[in-house]
């Protein structure tokens, strides 16, 4: 005689069995060989700022948590990632002080007063940035040349500047091949740059492993490869035509991929699922409007780098699109034969 | 972009199948229960009137109960034997309902009993249908709707196709396989009666790519002067719903909110196709169906043909099922209805028994925010914006669903939800809103009334 009671469940009864937490993962694992390869041209300082960067997200988003009695979210992993992309953003001679406000900021402003996962409409570790970015400009653009040769035995002396005095620099020999090109106009090599033997931020100097990482996510499809496919495409073929135009005034298409943070934004930042538009056709455009926009920031902007910028005005634009471009509901054209 | 491809219809979903298990074991009689549990509501419609009293002894397909109006039908004894008690019986949705309670005769012989033959040469559209009606026979793919109903074409419209679902894009369920394969003639019987009584020229068989074997052999049967073609379409779920159906076969849609009939089309289950051909040239009522009862939890796998009204526990209880069961479901693993009760009978609806030990379900899948991944939207046969409809239905902003987001299109497929990593239940979400939202027009509209 059967008497169990019987658990009672909504269909669907089966589910396609990939879960939130486990992308999230993935994503982490993806951005492992672009980590490693930071502590290995900057050595232990790299470390440091990954490090703290990680620590203060996650410790905010626990802390924020329980202070608004609700169940700690870090299982989701997503404060990670926040955490680890801010981390390879940064110069690695950042004050670390500076590093850990960095995540309070991106855990705090970037995501909670949204209303947490989901609900923010920034890429968080961007916003940190772009928040640190007007709080210690010099700091933030301060270089530091990689492959030292103390670079495993000794930290920069920036890097444990007390919290609030002003750090004293020593790397300013480090400039980037982005500020190079805007303010002396050198253009440095192709496969140097692909390859990360040039200073830069943290993680974002070698383009062949963080497209690794991202070819990788796309393959177990959990990143949407539209998003960089649209970046990537329209940053080489605006840079192009403008190349073509004069070889002389303009970057090479290459140089413009493969330089400053463009792959490590088109790759893991621009496609945070929650700030990019939900159709296919949608994240075509948003990927096309961040491309346009690096270029136009490079070359005729201010700065020598303007992927945070382009992709959190792509954010901003997500919602837009997503009201606009809504595909077409079965039943509602004129169809009949 | 185009607009459709060939042969199929936009986004749906390819869950795993868990068909082999019992599309290859053939369509076996089940033993008869001791007593019939039979509700008078099987269909969708008004429930059946009761025309028996208790102690009347009845004959196996005896009238029991009459249509209870135009969108019923009416029940028949699926066994000889004697009405024990006309009381409220329970059903799967939880609500008790008035039905019957027939104690089967002993080891009885199982005459069928015969009414008037509905003859397909002499017979007139109009014969066929009432003859449908009178048969007892409602959509068996799972919706349950009064298939005369369907059939009736509009004064003002014609039906150009007649088509043939034999897709059974659920997992796991392979009764309609088996039927294609066991009951050619029936089914060709029945296209013959449906033609009839539509006035369609043409037939389309719709079959999965997966079930090659169905369509081959359903080629082979076919007979010379029947207008009927076999096309096979690609392995995609939602595919048997009537509407994608259609735009996988014809290549247009449905409009919105509207019938198959609005493109000159009408949409059959094959399993009921092959019932309406055994059962109008005998002037029979329905009493059995075949039903797939799979799952890990079952010992004796199988496609049974198995009286209509059969005590579900009584059924588990002859297939064996471990110790350890956790979730029972009648239908498919995407739309089927989770048990709660094993009292409850096989009705005419049920077209598998799914059983799940503790092991086999993932329990309390945590869930997660939103996290727009689009998964849902690229699944949405309809193309709508679940992940929106979802964060709309949270706050209960039920008429922006309405007007802005297409709710009431959304047929509950749950292929959202299947594919969603946060295991956002958003086609519960969708149900309910749905169902406030009916609700609330029933109320405009008797208000309007009274003015
Ligand atoms: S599948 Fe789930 S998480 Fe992804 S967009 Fe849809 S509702 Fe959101
Ligand atoms: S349940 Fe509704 S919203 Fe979800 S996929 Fe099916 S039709 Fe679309």
């Amino acid at each position: 005689m059967l008497t169990r009671t019987l658990n009672i469940s909504t269909s669907p009864h089966i589910a396609k069995g990939i879960s939130t937490d486990v992308i999230m993962q993935n994503v982490v694992w993806a951005l492992v060989p672009a980590t490693l390869f930071a502590a290995y041209s900057f050595g232990i300082s790299a470390v440091l700022v990954i490090s703290v960067s990680v620590i203060s997200c996650v410790l905010t988003e626990h802390f924020l948590c329980k202070f608004s009695k609700k169940g700690s979210t870090i299982s989701d992993w997503s404060a990670v990632i926040t955490g680890l992309l801010l981390g390879l953003t940064l110069p690695p001679i950042f004050p670390l002080w500076m590093t850990f406000c960095g995540g309070v900021i991106a855990i705090a402003l970037g995501k909670f007063v949204f209303g947490g996962l989901g609900y923010n409409v920034f890429n968080p570790a961007l916003v940190g940035r772009a928040v640190l970015q007007a709080a210690f400009p010099v700091a933030i653009t301060t270089w530091y040349p990689a492959f030292l040769e103390n670079r495993f035995t000794s930290v920069a002396t920036s890097l444990t500047a007390l919290p609030f005095m002003q750090p004293t620099f020593d790397g300013t020999s480090g400039a980037t091949p982005l500020s190079a090109f805007k303010f002396d106009h050198i253009t440095a090599n192709t496969s140097d740059l692909a390859l990360g033997l040039v200073s830069g931020s943290t993680g974002e100097t070698c383009a062949a492993l963080i497209f690794l990482g991202g070819l990788y996510l796309i393959a177990r499809n959990m990143m949407n490869w539209r998003i960089p496919v649209a970046i990537l495409g329209s940053v080489f073929v605006f840079s192009g035509v403008l190349y073509l135009f004069d070889s002389q005034v303009y970057p090479s298409p290459v140089f413009m991929i493969f330089s400053g943070g463009l792959m490590l934004g088109a790759m893991f930042m621009a496609t945070d699922m929650v700030g990019s538009p939900i159709t296919s056709l949608g994240v075509v455009i948003y990927g096309v409007f961040i491309g346009v926009l690096v270029v136009v920031i490079r070359i005729w902007g201010g700065l020598p780098e303007g992927v945070m910028y382009a992709i959190l005005l792509g954010n901003a634009l997500s919602p837009q699109i997503d009201k606009m471009i809504k595909p077409r509901v079965y039943g509602t054209a004129n169809h009949k034969k | 972009m185009l607009s459709f491809h060939k042969n199929t219809f936009r986004h749906g979903v390819h869950p795993p199948e868990y068909k082999d298990e019992t599309r290859g074991l053939p369509i076996r009689q089940f033993p008869f229960a001791p007593v019939i549990i039979l509700p008078t509501v099987q269909h969708i419609g008004a429930p059946s009137e009761i025309v028996v009293r208790e102690g009347q002894e009845v004959l196996r397909g005896q009238l029991l109960a009459k249509s209870g109006g135009y969108v019923s039908v009416p029940v028949h004894a699926p066994v000889s034997g004697t009405i024990r008690k006309i009381t409220n019986v329970p059903t799967i949705t939880g609500k008790m309902v008035p039905g019957i309670y027939l104690e089967a005769f002993p080891a009885s012989g199982q005459e069928v009993m015969e009414g008037t033959p509905i003859e397909i040469e002499t017979a007139t559209g109009e014969e066929i249908l009432q003859g449908i009606q009178a048969a007892g026979i409602v959509g068996l793919g799972g919706a349950a709707f009064p298939t005369h109903v369907k059939l009736k074409i509009p004064e003002d419209k014609c039906c150009e196709v007649l088509i043939i679902n034999g897709i059974e894009c659920e997992p796991f369920l392979t009764t309609d396989h088996r039927v294609m394969l066991e009951q050619a003639d029936d089914i060709f019987m029945g296209i013959r009666y449906l033609l009839k009584a539509t006035g369609a020229k043409r037939v389309i068989i719709g079959i999965e790519a997966n079930k090659q074997d169905a369509a081959k052999h359903l080629k082979g049967q076919a007979p010379n002067d029947l207008p009927v073609t076999i096309k096979v379409v690609p392995v995609k779920y939602p595919q048997g719903s009537e509407k994608m159906l259609i735009t996988s076969l014809l290549g247009y849609e449905v409009p919105s909110g509207g019938l198959p009939i609005e493109v000159d089309s009408v949409v059959v289950n094959v399993a009921t196709t092959a019932e309406i051909g055994r059962l109008l040239p005998h002037g029979r009522g329905i009493q059995e169906r075949v039903v797939t009862i799979t799952g890990p939890g079952v010992k004796k796998k199988g496609n049974y043909l198995i009286p209509v009204g059969t005590p579900l526990r009584y059924v588990l209880e002859q297939v064996g099922v471990d110790k350890h069961i956790s979730e029972v479901y009648m239908g498919g693993p995407m739309m089927g209805v989770a048990v709660s009760n094993l009292d409850i009978s096989i009705v005419k609806g049920t077209s598998g028994i799914l059983v799940f030990g503790e092991k086999d379900v993932k329990k309390t899948s945590k869930v997660y925010p939103c996290i727009k991944c689009g998964a849902c939207v690229d699944a949405c046969p309809i193309s709508l914006n679940p992940s929106r409809l979802g964060i709309l239905a949270k706050f209960e902003a039920y008429d922006q669903m309405v007007e802005d987001y297409h709710l009431l299109d959304c047929f509950e497929c749950g292929s959202c939800s299947y594919v969603c990593p946060s295991h956002i239940p958003l086609v519960q979400y969708f149900r309910l809103s749905k169902s406030i939202v009916r609700k609330r027009q029933a109320i405009k509209q008797a208000a309007a009334n009274v003015n």
